[in-house]
């Protein structure tokens, strides 16, 4: 019969050696590749106490931005629901009451902004559309859960830590991409 | 017929169109439809005497007549010019005409505020649309704005005269289709303003038209204001029978889920209130304001949007709800549900009728 490519091999029909069949030396020849895999460097490292450095253009968990008083920046325009793929920021508006100024920059905010993360794909399109420089993809996984109602998030968990209030979590929220923010 | 009317013929990007004599270029080109048709926004074809004021209906008209072919030295508002036989208009084939328009819409836009993200007219605003079609990116203004402060014309419409550009139409529709105008536009210049006597209410049957005609976002509907955007709500042609004199009762329902959060008469091709048989179609402020229950109407069908407008953007084009199969084939079973979205989420919340409340909702409202 020919052979379909050049690479078949007949296999070999001979009877092992004295050698071969103390099956020793190759036990041995097997142990040493092993062994020699403890001086090698880890591919690996230990994730939860070790965190790799983030791509600078990583898209994680969105976030809703304050202005420098802390007001938020979002006006619920709704831009970034009509640009979502998949559909997954709803929002109610509501008007600024007298009172309300140091809450919310516009005379119009989102009263209710949810983004389902189950249906969320990560692709930074609400970035891209916010007229207002109110959301941006943050270096944050959504972080796993037993249920699925924990992933629809609300907009207090949205929502970046009050800078005046809460100076130090607010800095923590920023990254390390806040520097270059600044720039532009 | 003795004294026949002869029709003259009209040339225009290069189409020829016989017309009536009378007709304006702006109507001429109308009735060629498409590219070739100049953007108005301050002439209303329904209003007697709108239009001349904006500019942005300029054309070039290379020759006059056949009489006299010379060409118009100056590029001519198409809305106020009246066609002669053997006239030839350039539009989108004009070297001039397309630099003109930008430069008009740049003087429109010096005051206008950069607030679509808030305006309620953001969507279906025919300044919005002048300026991506025909403007220029970016503006050369340095100084401040002309502001004003938001003002109530009466208890159904919102007047920010931060966003008019004085087109007059609200004005012509007070004039000719409600009984008394009790607005109008006051001081000169700069400080021109639309505003009412001593801000005096207006109360009047058909005042809500002045919305449906305003291009811009300076007559809003109160009732709708800040409900929703326009390009989430679902446009549904209804009719009802009204009662009152002069109301058509066909109108649009903008719908979100069932509840109608907003009534507007239905509009043309070129934005512009319908006719029906030679009647335009105004409605009254009660099919307008008052009438937000779907039982009230008789809905026709979906309304036909333009395939490039933002407000046709994720939406089904039929009313009919699709069959739910899995009960059938499962012998009567119903199916499990993983989780319901109002047990959740607090949006679209199934207690809380945005639609009932009479102007924009607040901080309260959603607390219930």
């Amino acid at each position: 019969m020919q052979a379909l490519t050049s690479k078949a091999k007949q296999v070999s029909r001979k009877p092992m050696s004295f050698t071969e069949r103390m099956y020793l030396p190759a036990i041995f020849k097997g142990m040493m590749i092993t062994f020699s895999h403890i001086f090698k460097k880890k591919p690996t490292i230990n994730y939860p106490e070790k965190q790799r450095p983030f791509s600078p253009v990583f898209r994680g968990m969105q976030i809703l931005n304050r202005d420098e008083e802390g007001r938020e920046n979002c006006t619920a325009c709704g831009l970034c629901a009509v640009a979502c793929p998949a559909e997954a920021i709803t929002m109610e508006a509501a008007e600024r009451q007298p009172g309300e100024e140091n809450l919310y920059r516009e005379e119009k905010y989102a009263a209710k902004y949810e983004i389902n993360m189950l249906r969320c794909i990560f692709c930074g399109l609400c970035e891209e559309a916010c007229p207002k420089d109110a959301i941006y993809l943050s270096e944050t996984f959504a972080p796993a859960d037993y249920q699925r109602k924990q992933f629809v998030y609300a907009k207090n968990e949205l929502l970046i830590p009050h800078p005046k209030e809460n100076p130090e979590a607010y800095k923590k929220a920023l990254g390390n991409r806040s520097n270059k923010s600044t720039v532009n | 017929m003795s004294d026949e009317i002869k029709n003259i013929q009209v040339t225009i990007d290069n189409i020829t169109i016989d017309v009536a004599p009378g007709t304006t270029i702006l109507n001429a080109a109308r009735q060629i439809g498409g590219d070739v048709t100049p953007p108005a926004m301050c002439y209303y074809s329904k209003l007697e005497g709108s239009g001349g004021k904006c500019r942005t209906c300029l054309v070039e008209v290379a020759a006059g007549s056949t009489a006299d072919p010379r060409p118009m030295p100056k590029l001519v508002a198409s809305c106020r010019t009246t066609v002669m036989d053997g006239m030839v208009v350039k539009n989108m084939t004009s070297e001039k005409v397309p630099d003109a328009r930008a430069g008009v819409v740049e003087f429109l836009l010096l005051n206008h505020p950069l607030d679509c993200p808030i305006c309620d007219q953001a969507g279906e605003c025919h300044l919005q649309d002048l300026g991506y079609d025909h403007g220029k990116e970016g503006t050369r203004y340095q100084f401040a704005r002309r502001t004003f402060k938001k003002e109530d014309i009466g208890p159904y419409i919102q007047l920010h005269m931060t966003r008019c550009i004085l087109c007059y139409r609200c004005t012509y529709v007070a004039d000719q289709i409600t009984n008394k105008r009790v607005h109008g536009v006051v001081d000169r210049g700069d400080h021109a303003a639309i505003s009412t006597y001593i801000s005096k209410a207006i109360d009047n049957d058909f005042s809500g038209n002045m919305i449906d005609v305003c291009p811009v976002g300076a007559l809003t509907d109160k009732t709708f204001r800040f409900k929703n955007r326009v390009w989430f709500t679902k446009p549904v042609d209804a009719h009802r029978n009204c009662t009152t004199p002069g109301c058509c009762g066909k109108a649009t329902l903008w719908l979100r889920g069932e509840e109608v959060f907003r009534v507007t008469a239905r509009k043309d091709e070129w934005g512009e209130v319908q006719s029906y048989d030679g009647k335009t179609g105004w409605i009254c402020n009660t099919c307008r304001f008052e009438t937000k229950k779907t039982e009230s109407w008789t809905i026709e069908g979906v309304t036909a949007i333009s395939r490039h407008s933002v407000i046709g953007a994720n939406k089904y084009k039929t009313l009919v709800t699709p069959n739910e199969t899995v009960k059938k084939v499962m012998k009567g079973v119903e199916p499990k549900l993983l989780m319901d979205i109002h047990s959740v989420s607090g949006v679209n919340n199934p207690n809380i009728h945005l639609s009932d409340i009479n102007g924009p909702a607040h901080s309260g409202d959603f607390k219930k």
